[in-house]
């Protein structure tokens, strides 16, 4: 029996078991203070959904020893792409997504292979080279949202008439389409089964992918290249794979997220959206060594769910001390950026 | 005069050194042998305060010098008590020149303004005297290499001889007591060996104390004065060097009734004149083991060895036949063009290539067994697949199988299949690697250097193995060792490799004067 625990343990890791056993306080803690815990929970459940493509992104970089995928912008500006098109030619519902998409995929494909060649030749330093690959195009993008000529007065700014506005709103027939499909209530706390299913389908995908002779061969050139020339793969087709895959994935994962939000974004908000993905995995107990599609579901459930609760949890806390006062953003920076730097500095181990 | 007294230390509760006592007396060569995981690294790490040792809880007993008790707490401490250590891993920088590795932390200097007003440490380099000392030790090192060389690219033989010399430097400098070579010689050929030996028992004539850690019985016996034999962490006996013999030592070492590696000579009757590989003309641009236009005819079904001192290109061939290195030249293989630069190719028709860097090239450590066993076979052979809805994938309960039979046909010692490869010892990590290119199904496999850094035990059933291949499988094997007497045990034929041509070829039972000769790169007169 002993032996039993220890080895569970051993495979979730003490990090991961204090962090839950945190929410399990903060749970407490919110049903003490009156708070609406369904209301948390469900809020948990659809902030899950929206972020696990972008954390399943990372994972493929990170088997082909790419490190850390800062460049996840990249994939997002593609996906936007598709998402403001679809708007402006006024598609709703299933269409709109299935659009947005095939749209954002097919950028996503050519962007990622430029990315990925950029990547093969700035060997070692891919993590530099990917954050500042992801600042740099949204950069260039604030200028292109600003120049597109597009004619729907929903998009653009109603002063001036040129250029788009940095929110736009999601028509009412196309936010929550997918969250709604087949969505239910479990005691009460609200369950988005067609993101959900979406995200498993995708995982289901990544974990036969492994398998793969693609797959494996990301898996050797990460682990050791020598290994992966010796068995006749070829390292730069292999890396090329897995960030073009990543880049994909991640103008999907906006199409998620967006049609979950209800919003998108445009201008600087894709600029830090790799960040609080990247310490989903790593919460998740990935090392710039080892990592696994457990550790990007897991990380993607304790991060989300660990801002949705800490967050309104503290906040009323601190409100009750008498402090008012929003630290809710200001404390979602702090943990996943020092979530970030913590993992860097654990290169060799976990 | 170095004193252990009665160390033991656990960790996690596995006692690693029980009890273990031993004296160095100064001018004194002491050797250390013992098999993987016998405690020798442990009683060396105690030694140095390594931080490991500190972090699990200490250990029991004491260490004196010269009759005062010591506690060291660190390896600098360690060092500023006398106690000095070439590595089995190389601790040169790269980047830094020979003079520059040989002085670090120690350079010459003279002050200057900011070091008069700023502090000590910013004083200039004397680079002349500096230069002058590191040749000194160079030459007392026996290499005479120029010492402002960039150490990164130097063979890996020199690099061990720069560490000497650095220690040399340090003898004749500093209060050096202790002297410890953590197997020297793993890295060198023999004649390097030689060398290095004759190094150490200068040193040891100059008053130091020496610590000898070496797989290599013979060089113990021959070099040190006494010998300590641990086993499972336990001190198995104490020798006079003179009054004992490999085979006692072994013996001792291994726990086990030894004999003398005999596996016989294969039985010429079979008639082999079918040339399965033709090289012609092969150049390899590998650093260090360059290959100058060699013709080699490898014939069906014979055990081919290739020989000769490291750094002449014996181990470029198969590297660069294998596509690991650029190549340039001809191979045919069973007659038809075997393309070069091109492992894929290489793999597909069936030949396998046992890498002699098996941490390097050989394995995923941080992988299953499972997994570094299976997935070159997948990737190039489609073994183990399965296709699903148009998706070909690797099906890994027959791979699971498939595993399950190798370690237990190659008696690799493991938890199961799904151990990390990394936590073997080296046989068993050997072992695997010979089990993956076995899972290639090979007609010719190309070994290299497959008994390096293993113990005694491990290494006669190694090459077991492969007569084994050879033999019941018809596998023809060509074997590249640096170890004359592995070759000339299970060869048919043996290539003499000189400067990054072949000298000649000779049969195993050549007097040792004609391989010593061609390994000189002069080739027998026949008579």
């Amino acid at each position: 029996m002993k032996e039993q625990i220890r080895s569970l343990v051993k495979t979730v890791g003490i990090p991961r078991l204090i962090i839950l056993s945190f929410l399990l306080l903060l749970l407490v803690l919110a049903l003490v203070t009156g708070m609406d815990v369904k209301r948390l929970l469900t809020d948990s459940m659809v902030r899950v959904g929206r972020n696990g493509l972008f954390v399943l992104a990372l994972l493929l970089p990170l088997k082909a020893g790419l490190g850390l995928n800062f460049g996840l912008p990249v994939g997002i500006i593609c996906g936007l792409i598709g998402l403001v098109l679809g708007l402006e030619w006024r598609l709703t519902g299933l269409n709109y997504i299935l659009f947005a998409s095939v749209v954002g995929t097919g950028l996503a494909v050519i962007a990622g292979y430029f990315y990925g060649v950029l990547l093969n030749k700035t060997k070692g330093q891919e993590m530099m080279v990917g954050t500042y690959t992801g600042f740099a195009m949204v950069s260039l993008m604030c200028i292109f949202w600003l120049l597109i000529p597009f004619k729907n007065y929903a998009l653009i700014w109603a002063i001036g008439g040129k250029g788009l506005r940095t929110t736009l709103v999601l028509p009412a027939q196309t936010a929550q389409f997918l969250d709604n499909i087949l969505s239910f209530k479990l005691v009460g706390v609200g369950i988005p089964t067609g993101t959900f299913l979406i995200f498993a389908i995708f995982c289901l995908f990544i974990y036969v992918f492994l398998r793969t002779k693609v797959g494996l061969s990301i898996i050797a050139v990460g682990a050791n290249p020598l290994f992966a020339l010796a068995s006749g793969i070829k390292e730069n087709k292999a890396r090329m794979q897995a960030t073009l895959l990543s880049t994909v994935l991640a103008a999907l994962g906006i199409v998620i997220f967006a049609q979950s939000f209800g919003f998108i974004q445009l201008y600087l908000a894709p600029l830090m959206m790799a960040f609080p993905a990247i310490a989903c995995i790593l919460i998740g107990g990935a090392t710039l060594r080892k990592a696994s599609l457990i550790h990007v579901i897991i990380g993607t459930i304790l991060f989300h769910t660990l801002l949705t609760i800490t967050l309104p949890v503290v906040t009323q806390a601190v409100a009750i001390t008498g402090e008012a006062g929003d630290i809710t953003e200001v404390l979602r920076v702090i943990i996943s950026h020092g979530m970030i730097l913590y993992a860097l500095t654990r290169k060799g181990g976990d | 005069m170095i004193e252990f007294k009665n160390i033991t230390k656990e960790y996690y509760g596995n006692t690693v050194l029980k009890d273990v006592s031993l004296v160095v007396k100064k001018g004194e060569i002491h050797g250390v042998v013992g098999e993987n995981g016998a405690g020798k690294t442990t009683l060396m790490n105690i030694l140095f305060g390594m931080p490991v040792i500190q972090e699990t809880g200490g250990y029991e007993g004491e260490m004196l010098i010269d009759g005062k008790k010591i506690n060291v707490k660190s390896p600098k401490g360690a060092m500023d008590l006398g106690i000095g250590m070439i590595h089995q891993e190389f601790m040169l920088i790269p980047g830094f020149n020979i003079t520059e590795n040989v002085k670090l932390n120690r350079e010459i200097t003279h002050p200057n303004l900011l070091s008069r007003t700023v502090s000590q440490k910013m004083e200039t380099l004397n680079i002349p005297p500096m230069r002058k000392d590191t040749r000194e030790a160079l030459k007392e090192a026996g290499l005479g290499i120029d010492e402002l060389l960039p150490v990164i690219g130097l063979p890996v033989g020199y690099k061990q001889f720069i560490e000497v010399a650095r220690e040399i430097d340090k003898a004749g400098t500093d209060n050096l007591k202790l002297l410890v070579f953590d197997e020297p010689t793993a890295v060198l050929t023999e004649s390097e060996a030689e060398k290095l030996l004759d190094i150490i028992r200068l040193l040891a004539q100059k008053g130091l104390a020496i610590l000898f850690i070496s797989h290599r019985l013979d060089e113990v016996i021959k070099v040190s004065n006494r010998v300590t034999i641990l086993r499972d962490g336990e001190k198995i006996g104490e020798k006079d060097s003179k009054e004992t013999n490999i085979m006692e030592l072994a013996e001792l070492m291994v726990g086990r009734k030894l004999k003398k590696l005999e596996i016989g000579f294969k039985d010429k009757s079979a008639p082999m004149n079918q040339s399965v590989l033709k090289i012609r003309n092969l150049e390899v641009d590998m650093p260090g083991e360059l290959v100058k236009g060699i013709d080699l005819d490898v014939k069906k079904g014979e055990i081919l060895g290739i020989g000769g001192l490291a750094g002449h290109g014996k181990i470029g061939i198969t590297n660069g036949v294998a596509g690991l290195f650029p190549a340039r030249g001809e191979v045919f293989y069973n007659d038809i063009p075997l393309p070069l630069n091109n492992p894929f190719t290489f793999l597909q028709r069936k030949i396998a290539f046992l890498s002699e860097d098996r941490r390097g090239v050989g394995l995923l450590l941080m992988e299953s067994i499972d997994t570094n066993i299976g997935l070159t076979a997948f990737y190039v052979n489609s073994r183990f697949s399965r296709t699903h809805l148009g998706i070909k994938y690797l099906n890994a309960r027959e791979l699971r199988n498939w595993s399950l039979k190798m370690i237990n046909e190659l008696d690799i010692r493991c938890v199961g299949p799904h151990q990390v490869v990394m936590s073997l010892s080296g046989g068993n990590q050997q072992k695997i690697c010979i089990a993956r290119a076995l899972t290639m199904e090979p007609e010719l496999l190309f070994v290299s250097e497959p008994t390096r850094g293993i113990d005694v035990g491990a290494k006669q059933k190694i090459l077991e193995l492969i007569v084994k291949l050879n033999k019941d499988m018809g596998m023809t094997v060509v074997l590249t060792s640096s170890e004359l007497q592995e070759l000339r045990t299970i060869s048919d034929r043996i290539a003499i490799v000189h400067h990054g041509k072949i000298v000649d070829i000779l049969e195993p039972d050549t007097s040792d004067v004609d391989f010593g000769l061609a390994m000189a790169g002069i080739r027998r007169v026949e008579q």
